[in-house]
């Protein structure tokens, strides 16, 4: 099973279980994760679930849609070549740890 | 100590709820909801759950082990029926009294139900909850002709399902167009034909008369002009109302819900109301209003369960709101109202373009059909209170986002940047 850990923007850290078909947004949401609240619930509408994927791993999630990137174009965070949706990392069955790092602003 | 009492355990709820506990509120937090569910996710009910896309079990928002981790009691199934201001304590329908040092009116909202004749019969249905959803797919399912009383959000939603399922689907309304509350004509024309394309029968100002049935089951639709249509099912999405009867009866003050300041607190400092039942003055719209979504129910909970932890951020987020019909993606951000000038941004005939509104010269709100990054951008630009002209509007080459860089300081880098 996939384990994500979130860190925060002052270091603290948060690992969850990733569950089949669960995104990284609807864990950290279950899980009480800070700063990712996810208000769409996952259908590309809401932008509230932005994260830094771990430059080393960006490569080894799927990429972006183009309407992700549409999302991702003027996010309230800064902007970064790792930015992403996290409801839209899933199925990461591949990766034992995924690391992703919290934005200061979903909002 | 008596701690936090929150009544519902929905956005706002479960928001108010970690909030303050992560802000450093120590106390004891109960949270009681007179629905059996797990919190869930409401959005995808009218969508991806009636369409048989997500499950029951992937509709939940937080799980027992949150409320384990975050010590927070949730007591479900449990309906709140009595509050005494004097003594603190809220009574339950079955069981014993909870009292409480601070209060959060979390309570939602309900379907505004219709009254005419038949609307007592089997077949004719709402859809807020859950277990309204979970009625309504297993009705969809064994039902050929649907009508959908209102041309709002969810009848919209629910007929773009239904088409999507094969059924024949009528949406009555009462108005000359589409959301007319919540978009402009240019939007509602679009929309209008969107439905129509996908095979809807939108009958325009149209008021229905009656339900007729075959007791006790529906079997069509009277509208005043005298037309009748054939329906095995009705649903009615006639707009909701906010459940502040509770609060009313204590004696707090409520005019179309709960009225709140900015942080969520009503006229009695232990006592606090957020989300759909919660009436506040929002200064993007300059008006009092009660808001149905999800963002003001978080960002309006998230503001209470500072000032319950002693801490302090108040409410003060433009105003969001979406909608997903077939592969439209309606985005809106800010409240029109009374606009006068409005510019239109890419292109209408391709079906993707936003219409930016203006009043005395400020940019007041956007809607976004099938433009996700003129939304991104507009919600920038009101929150800051930045204006593109309405000609730099309508210039597809001109960068929104330039009027507002200046970006957030990163603390914790990832190890390349």
């Amino acid at each position: 099973m996939t384990r994500v850990r979130f860190v925060q923007r002052d270091g603290s850290e948060k690992c969850v279980e990733l569950d089949r078909d669960v995104s990284v947004m609807l864990a950290a949401v279950r899980n009480g994760v800070s700063g990712i609240d996810g208000e769409c619930g996952g259908c590309l509408d809401c932008a509230t679930c932005h994260v830094y994927v771990d430059a080393t791993q960006a490569s080894s999630v799927l990429p972006p849609s183009d309407e992700e990137l549409e999302l991702l174009s003027a996010v309230s965070g800064e902007r970064r070549p790792n930015s992403r949706l996290s409801c839209q990392l899933k199925s990461l069955a591949a990766i034992d740890e995924l690391v992703v790092y919290v934005p200061e602003t979903q909002s | 100590m008596s701690g936090l009492l929150i009544i519902g355990a929905s956005y706002a709820g479960v928001q108010a709820a970690l909030t303050a506990r992560d802000a450093g509120y120590s106390q004891p937090i109960t949270m009681v909801c007179d629905e059996d569910w797990l919190p869930y996710q409401r959005p995808p009910l009218s969508k991806d759950f009636l369409l048989g896309r997500t499950s029951e079990q992937n509709l939940v928002l937080r799980d027992n082990a949150f409320f384990e981790n975050k010590q927070i009691e949730l007591v479900l199934g449990h309906r709140a029926v009595g509050l005494d201001l004097g003594t603190r304590r809220v009574t339950l329908e079955r069981g014993n009294d909870l009292a409480f040092d601070q209060l959060v009116f979390a309570t939602g909202s309900r379907a505004r139900r219709i009254a005419i004749p038949g609307a007592d019969l089997d077949g004719v249905c709402y859809l807020r909850s859950a277990s309204d959803a979970i009625e309504l797919k297993a009705r969809l399912a064994a039902a050929a002709e649907i009508v959908i009383v209102g041309g709002g959000f969810i009848g919209l939603e629910v007929a773009a399902s239904a088409a999507k399922l094969g059924k024949k689907a009528t949406v009555v309304e009462a108005s000359s167009r589409l959301l007319e509350r919540a978009v402009s004509p240019i939007v509602s024309d679009f929309l209008l034909d969107t439905h129509l394309q996908a095979g809807v029968d939108i009958r325009l100002n149209e008021v229905v008369a009656s339900f007729e049935g075959a007791s006790p089951r529906v079997t069509g639709v009277v509208l005043d002009s005298g037309v009748n249509i054939r329906a095995d099912l009705v649903l009615v999405g006639i707009g909701g109302i906010a459940n502040d009867e509770l609060a009313r009866t204590a004696g707090l003050n409520c005019t179309n819900g709960i009225v709140v300041d900015e942080h969520g607190r009503s006229a009695m400092p232990d006592i606090f109301a957020a989300g759909d039942c919660a009436n506040h003055f929002n200064r993007f719209c300059e008006s009092w209003i009660r808001l149905e979504s999800v963002q003001n129910a978080q960002d309006q909970a998230k503001a209470a369960g500072l000032a319950i932890a002693g801490s302090q951020g108040p409410y003060e987020s433009v105003p969001r709101f979406w909608s997903d019909q077939y592969d439209v993606k309606l985005q809106i951000v800010g409240l029109a109202g009374k606009y006068d000038r409005k510019a239109v941004r890419g292109s209408v005939d391709a079906g993707k373009f936003s219409v930016f509104y203006y009043r005395d010269d400020r940019l007041v709100a956007v809607d976004s059909i099938n433009r996700p990054g003129d939304q991104m951008a507009a919600r920038r630009l009101i929150a800051r209170g930045v204006s593109p002209s309405p000609e730099q509007a309508e210039d597809p080459s001109f960068d929104l986002k330039s009027l507002v860089t200046g970006g957030d300081k990163a603390g914790v880098l990832p190890p390349d940047l």
